[in-house]
């Protein structure tokens, strides 16, 4: 049997959508199996509690920290914890020193790297370098180290250029006139274990560093930053390719400097690439370590450098991350992590949901109530578009971390109304169709156009803002701009890929087609009238209070034209 | 079938009709009488009261409380009744931290305030004074959150004016809808304001999913608008204003359904949730996005197409246009 276009259309939709929840379903099962993943979707601090990170500065003695540098301090860590998901994270200054980080479920190593960890970037020549164990002094492989090259110097570090030298004051960065006696003593003394101790090993920008491989394999003499992390307007990870272009499988860290950026480091690789031995080198110090000091081969000028190293793909969407937002003005370390309850608590969550269950039956009654079988239609896609969007938040809550506060809980409720009047505005469509006379099965065609129209622009502007607010804002926003979003999106999915199937196939059954009374697409109720063959006249003709008076006589007019219109149905459906 | 229905066909044909753009004087007095309430009263109460996620405020901690995490409820009401011995009407944050120390977040409080606190506190969980460690905390919800969002909330605005007005053609619609959404996130806002409930960052979501509804409302609306206006042309009988109310009148049902839809489960919150926990946080909301559904769905109908039809009104084509109507159809035209 030969099924007609609108038929097949509909059951591929309705397969379509069938797809969708089985790769859903595939999905949660995949992370439930492989990925530590759950049928349920993860909470929020709000509702489920989470660990409170106490973080404290690192200072030196005497030095204190700014109410400034510790709220530009919690902006940074909140784009850095919203980077790693959406996860509605509390982060909030304490007696006007610490830091305390709520985030929910426990974390993990990298998380608290991530957080905590300055994230300072520089890019300085090497000057010197040699093999790290103390015991081994010498000038082997530390070109340029000879100590003869820089006379003693009364102030040695804080002011070079006032060191009285007899060859000269260093005339740029990779001079090795920075090379102080003093300088050469605390390298040649110099052992990587006490970097461990010291936390972040800060030098002023303008002075020479000594330094360690961030392994502790290779100390260095440092010349003064050439280019900081602040010149860095965007850093991505991905994999490294290799000269071919073919990506090789080691991960990396992509830099893009801005304009001033640019200029400095093509500068600076411009001058290493004429000199010889390690002076050819230059090296990135994140938080005074050492990441890597590569050969320069040629001229950088795109200003888009990359790092490489034994990373991972954790460890290089982590840093990238971090450089992103830039660098910690201190840095901090992890003072106590403590495990914390819910600030709302379970039972504001049970008795929301008893409240939307108990609002949702009142949503099905009164949809049975204005559009008897429809409200079925309408009540079969709130169903699935409960479904899609539980499965949704639960993968998206194993993927990306997102978690569910009560907010978000409020949220999906509203969005019951909105998902709903996707349908409200189809059916109405439908019935105005029906008003102007059209066959069922022609409403629903004639209906659906103009009804996914306006669905569709409104959703479209509800997308846009969901994106809008997802990529520009920060903390519990992002939170809300996701579940907009994706409610959103369920809306269109449902309404395009269930409710207008549905509405298709029943369309041709009889009890719809007929317009049964409980149908909700009676044309009788609906006021068309049937006035001749494909001609049909608005009762609006006849006033509201003269049909109110002869309420029998209508009665008795439209069950003729009821009759004369099935059979004009059957002769269509006939000639079909 | 019910008498709704043919309510909704009346309203279709244009046998009923609402003079929803005729009376828009009322519509706008009504307007601006309730933004002049929710703007004032909110002034005279001294403005909003924002939560201490967005000021900070004092934090207590009672260590070793053995039976802090067996129970956790309990120890929060132990805890709220302390402070609000003190501190009345006090809407503290207690959290169990690492099993056995009670934290207690409240607004800002003077010197003697904590003390207060600190004693009501030792006494209520049976510790000493010792036990009690107290500090000031900082906004959760810092300037940062706020700028960011603000500009977020720009930029989509911005944005959303730009594709209403590709997408109707005219940049009258656009500002229309933009001014029934100031009119909304206002009284929305002003529910706060005037009756002194405290600005939470859930509160601030309800704002903004308000502002994502009332949107979507006035564009469905619109829609119809612009489908009923689009056909016309200037040998219509009926008059621009007179297209536009058909309109709003043709969606009347979706409108009052599609409220009532979205406002059963956010009323059955608001009493079940007012019932079973008295005012909170899911009380809050549930009044944000119960009032602004409400306002969100009337500015649409009240507001945004008399305001449209007002700014268009006085443009040369939509003049002429329904000039016919007074000589060949005297009475309003129903048929389309």
């Amino acid at each position: 049997m030969a099924r007609s276009t609108p038929e097949r259309r509909a059951l591929r939709s309705l397969v379509w959508l069938l797809v969708i929840i089985v790769a859903l379903i595939g999905g949660n099962a995949a992370s439930v199996l492989w990925n530590e993943g759950a049928w349920t979707p993860k909470l929020a601090l709000d509702l489920e509690g989470g660990t409170q990170l106490t973080l404290t500065p690192q200072l030196a003695s005497g030095q204190g920290v700014s109410q400034e540098q510790l709220d530009q301090a919690v902006e940074i860590i909140r784009q850095r914890v919203d980077a790693a998901g959406v996860s509605e994270s509390e982060i909030n200054t304490q007696g006007g020193e610490n830091i305390v980080v709520s985030i929910p479920g426990t974390p993990d190593e990298s998380t608290l790297q991530r957080i905590r960890s300055s994230a300072k970037l520089e890019f300085r020549a090497v000057l010197a370098a040699d093999l790290a164990s103390s015991s081994t002094i010498g000038e082997d492989g530390a070109e340029g180290a000879d100590p003869s090259a820089s006379p003693s110097a009364a102030e040695p570090t804080s002011e070079p250029s006032a060191a009285p030298s007899p060859s000269a004051a260093p005339t740029d960065a990779s001079d090795p006139n920075w090379i102080t006696p003093e300088l050469q003593t605390r390298f040649d003394e110099f052992d990587c274990a006490s970097l461990d101790a010291a936390g972040a090993n800060v030098a002023p920008e303008e002075e020479p560093l000594v330094t360690c491989e961030v392994d502790s394999s290779l100390k260095y003499i440092l010349g003064p930053v050439e280019v900081t992390g602040a010149r860095i307007t965007n850093a991505t990870s991905g994999l490294i390719q290799g000269s071919t272009g073919v990506s090789t499988n080691e991960w990396g860290v992509f830099l893009e400097f801005d304009g001033e950026g640019t200029a400095a480091f093509r500068e600076v690789t411009e001058r290493l690439v004429a000199l010889q031995g390690v002076r050819n080198q230059f090296a990135i110090v994140l938080d005074g370590r050492v990441i890597a000091a590569p050969r320069t081969i040629s001229a950088i000028t795109n200003g888009q450098p990359q790092i490489s190293g034994s990373y991972t793909q954790e460890s290089a969407k982590t840093l990238a991350d971090q450089l992103k937002f830039g660098a910690l003005p201190i840095g901090f370390e992890l003072q106590s992590q403590d495990q914390i309850s819910a600030t709302l608590g379970v039972s504001q969550l049970q008795s929301g949901i008893i409240a939307g269950l108990v609002g949702l039956v009142l949503v099905v009654l009164y949809s049975l109530l204005q559009y008897r079988a429809l409200g079925g239609v309408t009540v079969a896609s709130l169903i699935i578009a409960g479904v899609v969007t539980y499965l949704l938040i639960t993968y998206l809550s194993n993927q990306q971390g997102f978690r569910l506060s009560l907010a978000g809980v409020a949220g999906l409720i509203i969005a019951v109304g909105v998902i709903a009047d996707s349908f409200i505005v189809y059916f109405e469509r439908i019935r105005d169709e029906l008003r102007d006379g059209r066959s069922v099965d022609g409403a629903v065609e004639a209906g659906w156009k103009r009804a996914f129209r306006t669905i569709l622009i409104s959703d479209v502007i509800n997308v846009l803002g969901a994106v809008v607010l997802f990529v520009l804002a920060v903390g519990n926003v992002r939170g809300f701009a996701f579940t907009l979003g994706l409610t959103t999106v369920v809306d269109l999915v449902v309404v395009a890929l269930f409710t207008h199937p549905m509405m298709q196939l029943l369309g041709r059954t009889g009890f719809f087609a007929g317009g049964h009374p409980l149908s909700g697409l009676d044309p009788k109720a609906l006021g068309a009238v049937y006035r001749g063959r494909a001609q049909f006249r608005p009762a609006a003709e006849l006033s509201a209070a003269k049909r109110a008076s002869s309420g029998r006589e209508a009665q008795r007019r439209q069950t003729i034209a009821e009759r004369r219109a099935a059979q004009q149905n059957g002769e269509g459906k006939d000639a079909r | 079938m019910s008498r709704f229905t043919s309510f909704g066909n009346d309203l279709y044909t244009g046998a009923r009709s609402f003079d929803f753009v005729g009376k828009r004087r009322i519509w706008y007095s009504v307007a601006a009488v309730l933004v002049i309430i929710a703007v004032g009263l909110t002034a005279l109460r001294g403005g909003f009261v924002f939560g201490i996620e967005f000021r900070g405020g004092s934090e207590f901690r009672v260590s070793q409380v053995a039976e802090a995490s067996a129970d956790t409820a309990a120890t929060t009401d132990t805890a709220t009744a302390a402070v609000g011995e003190v501190v009345a009407g006090s809407n503290p944050r207690v959290s169990v931290v690492g099993g056995d120390s009670v934290r207690v977040q409240t607004e800002q409080l003077t010197p003697e305030e904590t003390a207060e606190v600190s004693a009501s506190l030792a006494e209520a969980f049976a510790v000493d004074g010792d036990q009690i460690s107290t500090s000031f905390i900082g906004a959760t919800w810092g300037g940062d959150i706020t700028r960011q969002a603000i500009i977020a909330l720009m930029v989509f605005l911005l944005l959303a004016s730009l594709v209403m007005a590709l997408y109707f053609r005219t940049w009258k619609m656009a500002l229309a809808a933009m001014v029934a959404l100031v009119h909304d996130l206002v009284i929305t806002a002003g529910v706060y304001g005037v009756l002194g409930f405290e600005i939470t960052p859930a509160a601030v979501i309800g704002f903004l999913t308000i502002l994502g509804y009332s949107l979507y409302d006035t564009v469905v609306v619109f829609d119809k608008v612009r489908e009923n206006t689009g056909e016309d042309g200037v040998e219509s009988r009926r008059s621009f204003a007179g297209s536009v109310n058909l309109a709003v009148n043709q969606t009347l049902v979706r409108s009052i359904n599609t409220s009532i839809v979205a406002i059963l489960p956010v009323a059955s919150i608001l009493i079940i949730g007012a019932a079973l926990l008295g005012a909170g946080t899911l009380f809050d909301i549930a009044l944000a996005l119960f009032v602004g559904t409400i306002v969100g769905t009337y500015s649409s109908i009240f507001l945004a197409a008399p305001l449209y039809v007002h700014l268009r009104e006085n443009e040369p084509e939509v003049q002429k246009q329904g000039g016919r109507a007074k000589r060949s159809a005297p009475e309003s035209g129903a048929v389309r």
